[in-house]
């Protein structure tokens, strides 16, 4: 029973069905998706870490290896990892009962003046779906909101989004407000959006510059390697 | 099942019912005054029997004619010219059916030029960074030959958009003779492409022996009548308003023949047709009733196809300017007219002034290819790999042409808005705004994989780099290492056996051939 529920959570998480309704790549599955077995999961006393190990990121894995064969496009990375996200908030309270970590927290915020979410959303989505703990503050949030953040919740990474050319602007002043408030070594900041470039990110004095959501994976994934 | 070409809904149209109606009467008055200037006694003669005003004159050493035409004439020709025109193929999957009054485009080669263009690549590297390499194609223009032909009709065959195939280069191998060019230039586009093959005749004595090779081919005289694998381009009338004497005899020929002929004119608005848009349209427009008449005359109810080939002057020459604006202005208005008479209409798009293919034959022939399939012509000779107006074709082009078409294809799908798309797509708003991301991305997913979201552009290179030609030099010799079904072993040696003038070479069964 235990092993049927974390196979078909793999194969729900493998087709990107976040719940019964949705469709995967194989019309044919039908039945639970990944929210409702997750569920089921836990309903069933299976233990938080083998959810997540034999299912989640097994089935996590199959869909990197077919992106990297051209098999599945972005689309189809994104509607696994939205569903991964969805169940890992099922699981939140269960890693914190049994000391299971997630990879590291991670906060993303659009910035003052601008309002554009798109590209924050689907970073989210990603890291989220790559086991780190994700905390989404918003769009056109204020630096002071972002500075009182960080000195309360200490993430490990703080990840800026902008659009336009006028807001990134904004993203220099986040560092310099984190660095009058002694809080720049607290968190690691990440720049990215349509405007923004590797060479401004450097200007600026951010961490690292991310092209895109899967290149946030990679960056962040590096920093963890780096601290282990 | 014929191929399905591409219906327009809604056709583009730039003249009124009214417009229309004033270009038919004034082509109805030129044929009347100054009627045509004949060099065809054939001609002369069919017109004359018919009660058409014929007028021998004095010129020089050649017996001429004028020939005024009057109404009664064009409207019974235009009764009997046949509404439907089929162009059958050796493949029947491949067959055109042609109605005047729908605007369901197919796409066609065309014409034939006489310069080929070879492609090669260089390496260049940066000087100042000798790390930096790109590669730049070099364009080698040579006289055509048969394998040329061949080699075109190969890959053709092979492009998806592509519905028929018009011979697009002139063989000129030293052994190509005036007496032989028409059989081998049809039996190669014959053997190496089942899709319709159409060209124009370049000796009346040729004739029969294309038409007899046709008759082999598709299995006898009522299976070539039932399935016309073959048809004819004839420019009968010279603007302005001339019949010309060896293309209106062989256009008579054919006719008698009952296989289907494009009559078409090709004026040049400047010089050999006012330079104004009505003065243009309403002169073709006679030059094209003047043909059709003569044709339902020598046979009526022969199949008939409206051909329109106007083009604009350049300014700075006087040579043809098909990239101009005005050429496709001219084209729609065409198409508009032989729609108004019902007849399937043989139509212009997609040649360019521009020498080499690159960013100016990107951007005339897209222009007049978008503009004229709009119109909703059946028939587009939409100039697939033409450069420099008529006289060079490069295989290359032809390659990056149908990936142009493909995007306009895609364009012209009908819209899917019914009941169960509202629904489902009302579900779909209403799941997703309750989410926290608020993205309908994994919604994309089935989409992507039934065909519904259009390909990216085929020869898009990796980041900055431009890759179009080389990535379409690599398509093109795809297409050409992919087999062709040749006509098969017994009628080739049939034709070979039966039908003078054939080169060796051409017989894909013989050991040793070149093509």
């Amino acid at each position: 029973m235990s092993e049927n529920i974390i196979a078909l959570l793999k194969e729900n998480v493998i087709q990107g069905r976040m719940t019964r309704d949705d469709e995967g790549i194989d019309e044919a599955l039908t039945g639970p998706g990944v929210l409702e077995l997750t569920q089921a999961a836990l309903d069933n006393n299976i233990p938080a870490d083998e959810i997540i190990t034999n299912g989640i990121t097994a089935g996590m894995e199959i869909v990197g290896e077919k992106f990297n064969a051209k098999e599945y496009y972005i689309p189809d990375m994104l509607a696994s990892a939205e569903a991964v996200s969805a169940a890992m908030d099922i699981l939140k309270p269960h890693l914190e009962a049994s000391n299971i970590e997630t990879k590291g927290t991670f906060a993303i915020v659009t910035v003052r003046g601008d309002i554009h979410d798109i590209g924050k959303n689907i970073v989210a989505i990603l890291l989220k779906g790559s086991g780190y703990e994700v905390t989404d503050l918003g769009i056109d949030v204020p630096t002071e909101k972002i500075v009182e953040y960080v000195r309360k919740n200490k993430p490990d990474y703080l990840g800026l989004s902008a659009l336009l050319t006028t807001t990134m602007l904004v993203m220099g002043d986040i560092i310099e407000a984190l660095k009058a408030a002694g809080l720049r070594d607290k968190a690691k900041v990440l720049v990215g959006g349509a405007a923004v470039s590797e060479e401004y990110a450097r200007e600026i004095g951010a961490d690292a510059y991310c092209v895109d959501g899967f290149d946030a994976v990679r960056v962040l994934d590096s920093f963890q390697k780096a601290k282990s | 099942m014929p191929r399905e070409g591409i219906l327009i809904d809604t056709p583009c149209e730039r003249m009124t019912g009214e417009q229309i109606k004033k270009i038919h009467t004034a082509s109805l008055e030129i044929l009347v005054d100054p009627g045509l200037i004949c060099f065809n006694q054939k001609a002369a003669e069919i017109f004359a029997a018919a009660g058409a005003g014929v007028m021998s004159v004095e010129s020089g050493d050649h017996p001429t004619w004028i020939i005024k035409i009057p109404e009664k004439l064009v409207l019974d020709a235009l009764d009997s010219a046949p509404k439907t025109v089929k162009l059958g193929a050796r493949n029947p999957d491949n067959t055109l059916v042609m109605h005047g009054d729908e605007p369901r485009v197919y796409f066609v080669t065309g014409s034939e030029t006489n310069i080929w263009l070879d492609v090669d690549f260089h390496t260049y590297t940066k000087k100042s960074d000798p790390a930096t390499e790109i590669q730049v194609p070099e364009f080698i223009p040579r006289r055509g030959t048969v394998a040329d032909l061949c080699k075109s009709a190969h890959v053709c065959e092979h492009l998806e958009t592509l519905d028929a195939y018009i011979r697009t280069v002139n063989i000129q191998d030293g052994d190509i003779t005036e007496d032989n060019k028409d059989v081998n230039k049809f039996f190669a586009s014959l053997n190496n492409t089942t899709k319709h093959v159409m060209a124009g005749l370049t000796s009346l004595s040729q004739l029969d022996n294309v038409v007899n090779m046709a008759k082999l081919i598709a299995g006898g005289e009522e299976q070539l009548r039932e399935n016309p694998i073959i048809s004819f381009i004839t420019c009968l009338v010279k603007s302005p308003l001339q019949f010309v004497d060896d293309t209106t005899e062989t256009f008579i020929e054919i006719c008698k023949r009952g296989l289907p002929v494009v009559v078409s004119s090709s004026p040049q608005a400047g010089t050999t047709a006012p330079i104004k848009e009505a003065g243009i349209i309403a002169q073709i427009n006679a030059e094209v009733l003047a043909g059709i008449t003569l044709g339902q005359l020598v046979n009526r109810g022969t199949p008939v196809i409206y051909g329109s080939v106007p083009v604009r002057a350049r300014m700075d020459t006087l040579g043809d300017s098909y990239g101009s604006v005005e050429t496709s202005q001219y084209n729609i208005d065409c198409v508009q007219l032989a729609r108004y008479y019902r007849i399937p209409n043989y139509s212009t798009s997609g040649v360019c002034d521009a020498k080499i293919p690159g960013q100016q034959s990107s951007i005339e022939r897209l222009f007049s290819d978008i503009l004229v399939t709009l119109g909703g012509p059946q028939f587009l000779h939409c100039a697939y790999g033409l450069l420099d107006c008529n006289s060079v074709f490069s295989l290359l082009q032809a390659v990056l042409d149908d990936a142009h078409f493909q995007m306009i294809k895609f364009f012209l799908r009908q819209p899917r808005i019914d009941e169960s798309e509202i629904t489902d797509t009302l579900k779909q708003i209403r799941t997703v705004v309750q989410t926290p991301q608020k993205l309908y991305i994994k919604y994309i997913r089935k989409v992507m994989r039934t065909g519904e979201l259009s390909p990216p552009y085929p020869f898009e290179g990796d980041g900055e780099t431009d890759s179009v030609f080389v990535l379409a030099y690599e398509k093109m010799n795809e297409l050409l290492a992919k087999p062709v079904e040749h006509i098969d072993q017994a009628t080739t040696s049939r034709i070979f056996r039966e039908i003078p003038g054939l080169l060796p070479r051409l017989n894909v069964y013989e050991e040793g051939r070149q093509q």
